[in-house]
């Protein structure tokens, strides 16, 4: 069993999910290589050697990498591939955008979001919107999985010393470029990784009225989320979804606020270990999932919560 | 410019699926159908294309049973121009799919393919890229802008951090996020026009593929069921029960 994973990072900084899906890895087997694709990224790669339960880090380092093209990485991973039993990432844009075109230049099948590794080759993932969970059984000669973060425990981010490879091919399409990106800059933790998350619905009624949810956010070391209907109706940016198309979060607490509870949105956060909502409609869907159900105008009831914190 | 639409027929998106009592899949009987949404945003960011003149034709095509015709309908009564279903067993797998579809890609040339990012019965977001990657083409899934400019095309992306734009060159295959576009309602004339716009049938065989199915299916389960807790009656005894009950905030 030889396991390959491609690291998450932004060339600064590896991603905490990455550190689930080690921790995925390593109960299949224990030959464990983490690849760093990057450029300038030589900073990640340290960090990567020092994850717990990582044999072995390769680096690519080029700017054919720095934006993580599917085209160029692909190629990568079906180069570094060779021989592997399993290759891994995780289930996010960026693993999500990668790994099927090494599947299928693999000549193999993805198993997609997996949430439970039962053998090196059965998995669980939910199905459906997360209304049923399928086990399925992968008959390919190679595993290619996106792994769902939050349902596997990080690895420990430090305490190895793992050796740093230097890999030199360069892949590049000439048929794609990076043109820019707009990112979010936020304070605030992330929204997969936050331990609260507070997210506002199409209840908020406009973009300030988020104001209410970032000072509850920023009392309790929260992250702000939202419902599809929010994003769509311009309220906040789409890297704040939760849901069946959105993130996929499993925090402590999820407060939810103006949000009905379609299973859309149920679907993304309906692990999260304490539910609180916050809906003046006693018969939104919401209420079937929430511990603590609160029935009350959000105009007046979130301010109030904001004071008592 | 023509344009290649792929679409499923998918479980309509307001109805709660059950799990068999036996477990041995989910229970789709006398289960409302329809087009998967990812794919009518795709349906309907290609008719578009071809209002604007930027595209000449706009072909659907489907992969499945008979009953899959329905759906093909659907996108040829939202201004589509032509269907061709891909006759093959049920489920079949995403490599075969990708394939099924890289051979329709060969014979018809489109200039740019849409796909819906995923479908909503198997979650799985992955036909498009493994299209591109059979195709050697370039890929830009989660799409919530999509520009033409000459042989280029210009695409922005939902990525987990914001918003990610890239410059492709066509042929190229592009997946569709919920914010590309709001899908029209067919009118009625539309409708009756869609009748009798062609719809061809294949087989998978006569295209020269094999599908497959090897991710077997071995059973599924309900998820972890949440049950209802209680309503607090104020603010006061909220912050309270999560304090000293849940003991989630300090
Ligand atoms: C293919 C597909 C994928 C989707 N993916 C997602 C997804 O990833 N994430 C997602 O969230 N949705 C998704 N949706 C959309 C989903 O179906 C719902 O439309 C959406 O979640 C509704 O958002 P909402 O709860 O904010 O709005 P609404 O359903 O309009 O609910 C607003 C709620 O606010 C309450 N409210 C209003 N005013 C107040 C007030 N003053 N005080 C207190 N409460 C108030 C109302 O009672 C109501 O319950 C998807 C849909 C489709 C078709």
């Amino acid at each position: 069993m030889s396991i390959l994973v491609l690291a998450e990072h932004d060339n600064q900084s590896l991603k905490p999910v990455t550190l689930s899906v080690i921790a995925a890895a390593k109960a299949i087997g224990a030959d464990v290589t983490l690849l760093v694709a990057g450029h300038q990224c030589g900073e990640v790669a340290e960090q990567a050697a020092q994850v717990v339960g990582v044999q072995k880090v390769l680096l690519a380092d080029a700017p054919a990498y720095a934006h993580q093209l599917a085209e160029n990485v692909s190629q990568l991973l079906l180069e570094q591939a060779q021989g592997c039993s399993h290759v891994l990432a995780a289930a996010t844009t960026t693993g999500k955008n990668v790994l099927p075109r090494v599947a299928a230049l693999l000549g193999v099948n993805q198993v997609s979001d997996v949430l439970a590794i039962e053998a090196p080759n059965r998995f669980k993932r939910a199905i459906y919107a997360g209304n049923a969970i399928a086990q399925v059984e992968s008959d390919e000669s190679v595993q290619v999985l996106t792994i769902r973060g939050t349902a596997f425990d990080p690895v420990a981010a430090t305490g190895n010393s793992a050796t740093i490879e230097r890999v030199d091919s360069v892949f590049e399409s000439a048929d794609v470029s990076f043109s820019h990106e707009a990112l979010a800059k936020s304070d605030r933790p992330e929204l997969t990784a936050a331990s609260i998350v507070v997210s506002g619905g199409r209840g908020l009624g406009n973009g300030e009225n988020f104001d209410m949810l970032y000072k509850v956010a920023d009392k309790l070391g929260a992250a702000v989320g939202a419902s599809r209907a929010a994003v769509d109706a311009g309220y906040v940016p789409n890297d704040m979804q939760v849901g069946q198309t959105g993130k996929l979060v499993a925090p402590e607490l999820y407060i939810a606020v103006g949000i009905s509870g379609a299973i859309q949105h149920l679907a993304g956060m309906k692990d999260s270990k304490v539910i609180v909502a916050i809906n003046k409609d006693e018969e939104a869907p919401i209420f079937q999932v929430a511990d603590y159900g609160l029935v009350a105008d959000l105009f007046e009831a979130v301010p109030e919560l904001e004071a008592s914190l | 410019m023509k344009l290649l639409v792929a679409v499923k027929r998918v479980i309509d998106y307001n109805v709660k699926v059950r799990v068999k009592a036996d477990r041995s899949d989910v229970d789709l009987a006398n289960v409302k159908m329809a087009l998967n949404p990812f794919c009518e945003i795709a349906v309907e960011e290609a008719v578009r294309l071809k209002e604007q003149g930027v595209a000449s034709e706009v072909v659907v095509v489907s992969i499945g049973g008979k009953a899959c015709q329905e759906q093909l309908r659907t996108a040829l009564a939202l201004g589509a121009d032509r269907a061709i279903q891909v006759e093959a067993p049920d489920s079949p797998d995403a490599l075969s799919v990708a394939r099924i579809l890289a051979k329709i890609a060969e014979t018809e040339q489109p200039g740019l393919i849409l796909l819906g990012k995923q479908a909503i019965d198997s979650d799985n977001n992955q036909t498009g890229q493994m299209l591109a990657a059979l195709l050697n083409r370039p890929q830009a899934t989660f799409a919530s802008e999509v520009k033409v400019e000459g042989e280029h095309l210009l695409v922005t992306r939902e990525v987990d951090g914001g918003l990610q734009t890239l410059k492709l060159t066509l042929p190229a295959v592009v997946t569709t996020d919920l914010r590309l576009n709001e899908p029209r309602y067919a009118s009625l004339p539309n409708i009756m026009k869609a009748k009798k716009k062609p719809l061809e049938v294949k087989t998978a065989e006569d295209l020269g593929v094999t599908v497959g199915s090897k991710i077997r299916l071995l059973g599924v389960e309900p998820p972890a069921e949440r049950s209802a807790g209680i309503k607090v009656g104020s603010v006061a005894e909220l912050v309270e029960k999560l304090r000293n009950e849940a003991k989630v905030i300090a």
